[in-house]
């Protein structure tokens, strides 16, 4: 079972390797993007951990849905509103259970990426952050280790794609060559569940 | 990279405080970013809201003012606001009469922007929304986040801040600013890329002999590199752009815009290469606007927008105005 606290260790997982690994996240972003996606989800993510130590909320649910505020009012850009949709809208599929089983978690976060896709109207093969989401829920059953794993190769697989939604779009061919940034950073929040979890 | 700037965390901050003190017609919330023209809320007017990543200025904060914005929310720079700020701003100067939120279509804007329009609601504010997408580069919107909204956000902004001004209800404003934007196209070049605080090295590589064609305004590489032409080939090419896509009937008002970095002596050169085509074209000019109105930090180069318009645009177009970047008839 997982409780509040792994919530908490996974968002302060995931904000401490947004931070180790911003700059990494702002050079994918200079070629197709605009050269910040580090530092407008380190702004975010340090603030979540700012919050969460604030206000301790004691449910995993509670725990999501503030990260995601937090986000959504910190943030900004298209990363604001979509990572702030995934956590609170997984936050909230877990309902107020103090705590939930891993099979609870891969369901809601399935819910919480779905609602990524309809807010950002993204599909699987656009180059975005969905490319590494979608085979990390699929693989979440399995474990961390493989949701994991699945959302890194997601991620590497956005380099030969030409992207459809964002920015990035805009470059039509010229995106081709280079991984999304979304996609990188989104198998870093996955990779973060490995540690929270101890395994 | 040598820049003007204490660090590039406040960069933003910094410059809304030097606004402030420039400024005292706009009420400059430095903490929350919202810019607010001093006498919102206006009784019975419906009130202008838009917002924007920083570094185009004077696009957005530049045209809060009597006859334009009522308020604007600057983002980080290059980043769109967040809810919060457009939140913020609709409840400081809805009088009652509803608030048109101004949205660039860039994916960010256009997320915030809804999720506020559902917040303001839920707190009584009465909100509609228009999209501005002009940007003729971007082509197919089956594969593309759709067009970019770029220079003719300055003509929304005028022109239905001067139907609002003039107290007409918010469903008009809508649909005039609507109305603008589906006449109104445009084309960029750049032939320097900028350099973000954040980053401090240019955002791409351009060698010195050649240019980008077809950019947009937060730093991105265009559709299309080619060897560095003249401003009568950049003209030629710029403004065919536009007009295979717009074919007026009408007289046109012209923005001739530089990214930043391009010294007026260029952009009058330039406008007048972009009038000649238009005369060859047979297209008739209302009026000419030339100048940095929507900027891409550094970057040098120039966007040309076209509006067609009709007797009442061109109406609101000459309504006084008085902002710090845009400022006639009074």
């Amino acid at each position: 079972m997982l409780d509040a606290d792994f919530f908490r260790r996974w968002m302060t997982a995931a904000a401490a390797s947004v931070d180790r690994e911003a700059e990494r996240l702002t050079a994918l972003d200079s070629p197709i993007g605009d050269a910040d996606h580090g530092s407008n989800l380190q702004r975010g993510f340090r603030a979540v951990t700012a919050t969460l130590e604030k206000e301790a909320p004691d449910t995993p649910g509670a725990i999501l849905q503030l990260a995601g505020r937090q986000l959504i009012s910190t943030v900004g850009g298209a990363s604001g509103p979509l990572y702030g949709t995934l956590l609170r809208r997984t936050g909230k599929a877990l309902g107020d259970a103090t705590e939930v089983t891993e099979q609870q978690l891969t369901d809601a976060v399935r819910e919480g990426v779905d609602a990524v896709m309809a807010l950002g109207g993204a599909a699987p093969g656009d180059k975005t952050m969905i490319d590494a989401l979608v085979p990390a829920v699929d693989a979440l059953a399995t474990s961390f280790r493989a949701a994991a794993a699945a959302a890194e190769e997601g991620a590497v697989a956005t380099i030969p794609l030409q992207a459809r939604k964002g920015r990035a779009s805009y470059l039509g061919e010229r995106s081709i060559g280079h991984q999304d940034p979304g996609a990188t950073s989104s198998a870093l929040l996955i990779a973060a569940l490995v540690e929270a979890s101890g395994e | 990279m040598k820049m003007l700037i204490n660090v590039p965390e406040t960069v933003v901050a910094d410059a809304l405080r030097g606004m402030a003190a420039a400024h005292p017609e706009l009420a400059v919330d430095v903490e929350n970013r919202v810019i607010v023209r001093r006498d919102a809320p206006v009784a019975g007017k419906v009130a202008l809201v838009s917002g924007g990543g920083s570094g185009h200025e004077p696009l957005h904060g530049g045209f809060v003012g009597p006859g334009m914005l009522s308020a604007a929310c600057p983002g980080e720079v290059f980043t769109s606001p967040v809810p919060d700020q457009m939140v913020r701003a609709a409840a400081a100067v809805d009088s009652g009469a509803g608030v048109l939120f101004i949205v660039k279509n860039y994916t960010g804007d256009v997320l915030n922007f809804e999720m506020a329009a559902e917040l303001a609601e839920d707190e009584g504010i009465q909100v509609a929304k228009v999209l501005v997408n002009d940007d003729v580069a971007v082509t197919d919107s089956l594969y593309t986040a759709g067009r970019r909204g770029t220079g003719a956000t300055l003509f929304v902004e005028k022109i239905a801040g001067a139907a609002a001004d003039e107290g007409q209800p918010l469903e008009r404003v809508q649909s005039i600013a609507r109305q603008v934007n589906e006449n109104s196209r445009s084309f960029g070049v750049a032939l320097s890329a900028c350099t973000t605080p954040a980053k401090g090295t240019p955002t791409f590589d351009l060698p010195p002999g050649e240019l980008e064609l077809g950019i947009g305004i937060h730093g991105e590489p265009g559709r299309e590199r080619r060897p560095m032409m003249t401003a009568r080939e950049i003209a030629d090419f710029s403004v065919n752009a536009v007009l295979d896509d717009l074919e007026p009937r009408n007289p046109v008002l012209v923005l001739v815009n530089g990214m930043g970095a391009t010294p007026l002596l260029e952009l009058y050169g330039y406008n007048a290469e972009v009038q000649r085509v238009l005369s060859e074209r047979g297209v008739p000019v209302a009026r000419t606007l030339v100048g940095n109105y929507v900027t891409s930090l550094d970057m040098a180069g120039a966007s040309v927008t076209l509006c067609q318009i009709d007797e009442e645009l061109l109406r609101l177009w000459d309504a006084p105005v008085s902002t710090p970047a845009l400022r006639w008839g009074l």
